[in-house]
């Protein structure tokens, strides 16, 4: 049985429907990655699961249990860090932890026992006697995140959890909420790519409140390999030198340096022995894969039109779809690389995390 | 559940320096008055002795006191019941209580109960200070009682109109100059009326309920009307916080 199941979920603010027609679903043991930009409707459909806001229609079941209908056993399935930590300044980390454990009916005898857990996994131990107000930003999150999983919820939902962390204390959630992963269903909730791809093992992006796009992370990791290559020659050859050239398919001068050539099977290798018998000067060659980055940029930017043709709601028929998918990002992959200047070429690498 | 989050609540008033200074201004200003009464007692003693019924100690100074002290918790009581909700919601806190296995009635009567108990506190260091003649001079402890009930009971529908205008805001200053606003509004109402009673304005003022209980009578209708306003408070404050998970 999954452990959340949505369907069909609506929501609208006044006329602005920020949400639209959401359905999925997430199973024990899933880490999804919800993704989509600012403004998507991510935190709006966060906030429905948790039952902090009422969806204007769908339905809601977290273990099989209505949220509407029986909101009291549903949340207790759930553990929720929002978006701004709910956090009590005025307590110390023990006091606000103990207080979360008996707003979830733990047992008096439980709680501090709970707390200590809470405590260990989210690296609190030294900090219990202080003020919340006075711990820094990293340390609050981590308090929040600590209240998310007190109670050993079924379902963890954390709406961007390392906002405002520095990169090491980043590794350290994202190791916890690996670990998480193993035992409880975790949906995170964030903009930062990255590290959807080392965390995650589903992805979905919402855009303009409508998921767009979803596939396990196997999935894309193999979509990733298209069989293009980036190659840099000190002294370059012609486009035609190359193309001549047996099992290259298609080959695209980018700058006076670099080309973007397209191979089939492993004739990479035979490209490389004629560059260095013909003393080109070969000095990078770098496979070219379409990044979680690139599909987000794509779905979440590229004109209406895009989007519809490369995921319309209307096509059921999933291969289809797919090779739409493809088809989609094959094209905004050489779009892009076509209007790609020389002075642009470092902030693509700064974007594509794969590189 | 409703006892965790009230206590809590009482815990973080005394946490914050606000709630400390209230209940050190009030008292002050109050023993001030406490004093100045009894200075006017002693001073018309001699003459009261020679009246037949003269008015005791009680109705000379422990009833303007009480008197003082309503008047004085109408300005007061929207600081300390401003932040009850609208804090939270401006913390983001209220989203740890919405997504925890709690209905909204126990957020909302935990929150109440949370202000009952800073106010019952707050209601016996005020009830200490007649209750220290006793060492002196008999009291009327009837009607000591009959008074300090209406000052809880007063409070008590302050509280609640309190919570439920903090409901309605994330600004804490707004919620405490409406509640203020509304508060004195029910207070002057019966004024405009012109002191007839039987009118629907004298009906609806706090003060036609409360001097009787300050003068020592307890009436039904008088408790009914505190009930009712309290209740109904209550009820549009779970009302407000339910409607606000369903539009924005």
């Amino acid at each position: 049985m999954s452990l959340i199941s949505v369907s069909n979920l609506v929501r609208y603010y006044g006329n602005h429907c920020a949400v639209d027609n959401i359905s999925f679903e997430l199973s024990a043991g899933d880490i999804l990655g919800f993704l989509g930009p600012n403004g998507a409707g991510k935190s709006t459909t966060m906030q429905m699961l948790s039952g902090n806001l009422a969806p204007s229609e769908g339905e809601i079941s977290i273990n099989g249990i209505d949220l509407l209908d029986d909101p009291r056993q549903a949340k207790a399935a759930i553990g929720y860090l929002p978006e701004i930590p709910p956090l009590y300044k005025e307590m110390t980390v023990d006091e606000y932890l103990a207080y979360c454990a008996r707003l979830h009916r733990i047992e008096n005898s439980a709680i501090n026992e709970m707390v200590d857990q809470a405590k260990t996994r989210c690296g609190l131990m030294d900090t219990g006697k202080r003020l919340i107000a006075n711990l820094s930003k990293g340390f609050q999150q981590r308090v929040g995140i600590a209240q998310a999983i007190l109670h050993s919820p079924d379902v963890i939902i954390l709406d961007e959890p390392t906002v405002g962390l520095d990169p090491n204390q980043i590794r350290e959630i994202r190791q916890l909420i690996a670990e998480l992963g193993k035992e409880h269903g975790i949906i995170l909730c964030t903009h930062i790519l990255p590290e959807v791809q080392a965390v995650c093992n589903r992805v979905q992006i919402i855009n303009q409140g409508q998921l767009v796009y979803e596939s396990s992370m196997s999935e894309l990791l193999r979509k990733q390999a298209t069989g293009s290559y980036e190659v840099a020659f000190l002294r370059s050859p012609t486009v035609g030198n190359l193309t001549c050239l047996e099992g290259i398919h298609h080959a695209e001068q980018l700058d006076e340096h670099r080309f973007l050539v397209t191979t089939a099977g492993s004739s990479v290798e035979y490209l490389v022995k004629v560059a260095v018998k013909n003393d080109w000067g070969l000095f990078k060659l770098m496979p070219h894969e379409r990044s979680l980055e690139q599909i987000f940029i794509d779905l979440t930017t590229g004109d209406d039109e895009t989007i519809e043709d490369a995921v319309s709601p209307e096509n059921t028929d999933e291969q289809n779809t797919e090779e739409d998918l493809d088809a989609a990002y094959e094209n905004a992959v050489y779009e892009s690389l076509e209007e790609q200047g020389d002075e642009q070429q470092n902030d693509n690498k700064k974007q594509d995390p794969a590189s | 559940m409703i006892a965790t989050i009230a206590l809590r609540e009482l815990r973080s008033m005394f946490l914050s320096p606000l709630a400390w200074t209230v209940l050190a201004v009030a008292q002050l200003v109050l023993s001030w008055i406490f004093f100045t009464q009894i200075d006017v007692f002693f001073s018309i003693q001699e003459e009261l002795a020679t009246m037949p019924n003269a008015p005791g100690v009680t109705d000379l100074v422990v009833a303007p006191v009480i008197e003082i002290a309503s008047i004085m918790l109408l300005m007061v009581s929207p600081l300390l019941t401003m932040r009850l909700i609208s804090e939270e919601r401006r913390n983001g806190t209220l989203g740890l209580l919405l997504s925890a296995p709690i209905s909204i009635t126990e957020i909302v009567l935990g929150k109440f109960f949370g202000i009952i108990l800073f106010y019952i506190l707050f209601v016996a260091m005020i009830a200490l200070m007649p209750l220290s003649l006793l060492i002196g001079t008999d009291l009327d402890l009837g009607k000591l009682a009959a008074g300090i009930l209406g000052l809880f009971l007063l409070l008590s529908a302050f509280a609640a109109a309190g919570l439920f205008l903090s409901s309605l805001t994330a600004n804490p200053v707004i919620a405490a100059i409406s509640t203020f606003g509304l508060l004195l509004l029910l207070w002057i109402l019966d004024s405009s009326a012109g002191g007839e009673s039987g009118n629907v304005f004298t009906y609806l003022a706090i003060t036609t309920h409360i001097t009787p209980m300050i003068r020592g009578i307890i009436n039904s209708v008088d408790l009914a009307y505190f009930g009712l306003f309290i209740v109904t408070f209550l009820l549009l404050t779970i009302r407000q916080m339910d409607a606000e998970r369903l539009q924005q």
